[in-house]
């Protein structure tokens, strides 16, 4: 069991928040936490991680106390079993590929989990080169990687795919993915793409203004109704076109654009917008290929 | 024939320098680039102090603090054999105090440029602060590192103010490249005068070039 029961006060220059987080989950969960930009997400984080010291609570990850205000606890962060992939990987420039991961093996440690880990992730063809000659997505994949090789507990990752292109994302989604099935790795992401959220996650909390507003499946958190016998998919609105009296959607999903026509007006749906199109299953069309 | 005694009493002098406020600097630039302290901005000024006191001053102080009729000297004296005054020592120790800000300067705006995030990837990778500073700090920090030790080396050759107060002008212990050559200027001999200053010029141009040259090709590799 997780448990995440943390109060800090931050300070920006543009607002206070006040984050009054209380969230637990079961181990090998893939969770994330949801929400716009400056509502505290990364520092929960970084609290776990032992970065940054909440005012009051308790953090405790699979019956170890890592932080309680009461009991004077505070692991520091090299005592805390935490991998965590940063925003900007965090890649040392001055080692090569291969020593960033050699760097993160404890002393005395077989140096199996790396090359399991270079296979894995498809790092052998750069392994000697220096961080800065390889690709937003080939900087990922090291910096997961190198989160990997000490076998941590639990692994944060915070927001480590916004920087990427779409097809990109969607090869370290399934990275991702391959990684939480293999090593049945209880996992917190930071993100705010819905369409990611979905595919990865089996337990979302949004946040608002520094609480847990809703927690649940991401289906159950992205659809307002519950449906049976429905398609449904994210996407992206590209272009909206009102035509007498129907409008049509243009919207991206994945890497496909399709055009949705609806009747229906009356919500404010705008370009940029994320949503969710669901329909029943009435007349699919359903064929065999290959 | 020419005497290459002061020439290379200066590059002792400059190589000593260096090599000890190089590691009396790390700790203290370290310090300086974290700390939250109040007296921080007392220290700092300190620091700075050489840059724009006259070397003449400290050199002034240090012959009054080192001077050899007051307790604390006959102690030093007595205990460690030290005598900072007319001595290699007593230039060493000037050439530290007036170069500090050189060494100091560099290397702590060395530690500001250091992402957060790689310090503290390295912490979670269960990495001492001893083991980051040296394994990922210091090595992301090469070309602050090459200037500090660069701008102390060159401006201890150039000393001359603190040298001639605290040093005196012996020949073979303190009489050092510049000073003779104002010697020579005094005398009236240019001639020599114009040798050791052609010498030292071209030892410095090189010197520095080379490290030019070299943070140059470095700072590519990194940066890309």
């Amino acid at each position: 069991m997780i448990q995440i029961d943390i109060q800090k006060r931050l300070g920006s220059e543009v607002q206070d928040i006040f984050l009054d987080i209380n969230i637990e989950f079961a181990e090998e969960e893939f969770v994330v936490l949801y929400g716009k930009s400056g509502v505290g997400k990364t520092s929960i984080l970084r609290m776990i991680a032992g970065l940054l010291k909440p005012d009051s609570g308790t953090i405790e990850i699979k019956n170890e106390k890592w932080f309680s205000s009461k009991g004077k606890i505070n692991l520091k962060p090299q005592s805390r079993k935490v991998g965590m992939v940063f925003q900007d990987f965090a890649l040392f420039p001055n080692m090569t590929v291969l020593e960033n991961l050699k760097f993160a093996l404890p002393k005395k440690s077989s140096s199996e989990i790396i090359e399991e880990l270079v296979s894995l992730m498809e790092i052998k063809p750069f392994l000697n080169n220096y961080p800065n000659t390889l690709s937003g997505g080939q900087k990922q994949r090291v910096a997961l990687a190198r989160a990997l090789v000490q076998k941590p507990e639990i692994l944060l990752l915070d927001e480590p795919l916004s920087a990427l292109d779409h097809e990109m994302r969607r090869k370290l989604q399934n990275y991702l993915q391959e990684i939480h099935r293999k090593y049945k790795l209880t996992t917190i992401l930071v993100s705010h793409d819905v369409s990611e959220i979905v595919r990865l996650a089996t337990k979302v909390f949004t946040l608002e203004n520094g609480k847990v507003v809703k927690s649940g499946k991401p289906i159950e958190i992205f659809s307002n109704t519950k449906l049976s016998g429905k398609f449904q998919f994210v996407g992206e609105i590209l272009e909206v076109q009102k035509q007498s009296f129907i409008l049509i959607y243009t919207i991206l999903v994945g890497n496909e654009i399709v055009k949705v026509f609806s009747e229906n007006s009356e919500e404010n749906i705008q370009v940029g917008d994320k949503v969710i199109v669901a329909t029943k299953a009435f007349h699919p069309l359903i064929k065999k290929i290959g | 024939m020419i005497d290459w005694n002061p020439l290379i009493l200066t590059f002792k002098l400059a190589l000593v320098t260096t090599i000890i406020l190089f590691l009396i600097a790390i700790p203290i630039a370290y310090w300086l680039s974290v700390s939250k302290s109040k007296i921080k901005p007392i220290i700092e000024t300190i620091i700075s102090m050489p840059l724009v006191l006259p070397p003449t001053v400290i050199g002034f102080y240090l012959l009054l603090v080192f001077s050899p009729t007051n307790s604390f000297s006959i102690w030093l004296k007595e205990t460690f054999d030290l005598q900072f005054v007319f001595s290699f020592e007593g230039l060493v120790l000037g050439s530290i105090i007036y170069s500090f800000p050189f060494m100091v300067h560099p290397i702590q705006s060395g530690f500001k440029t250091i992402p957060n995030s790689i310090i503290e990837a390295a912490y979670l990778l269960k990495k001492s602060k001893l083991e980051t500073l040296l394994k990922v700090q210091l090595p992301f920090m090469k070309a602050s590192l090459l200037t500090g030790i660069v701008l102390t080396f060159a401006h201890t050759i150039g000393e001359f103010g603190v040298v001639l107060m605290i040093g005196g002008n012996i020949p073979n212990q303190t009489k050092v490249a510049s000073i003779m050559i104002y010697d020579e200027v005094e005398a009236l001999q240019y001639d020599v005068a114009n040798l050791y200053s052609i010498i030292l010029f071209a030892i410095t141009f090189v010197i520095l070039l080379f490290v030019y040259i070299m943070n140059g090709k470095y700072s590519n590799k990194i940066v890309g």
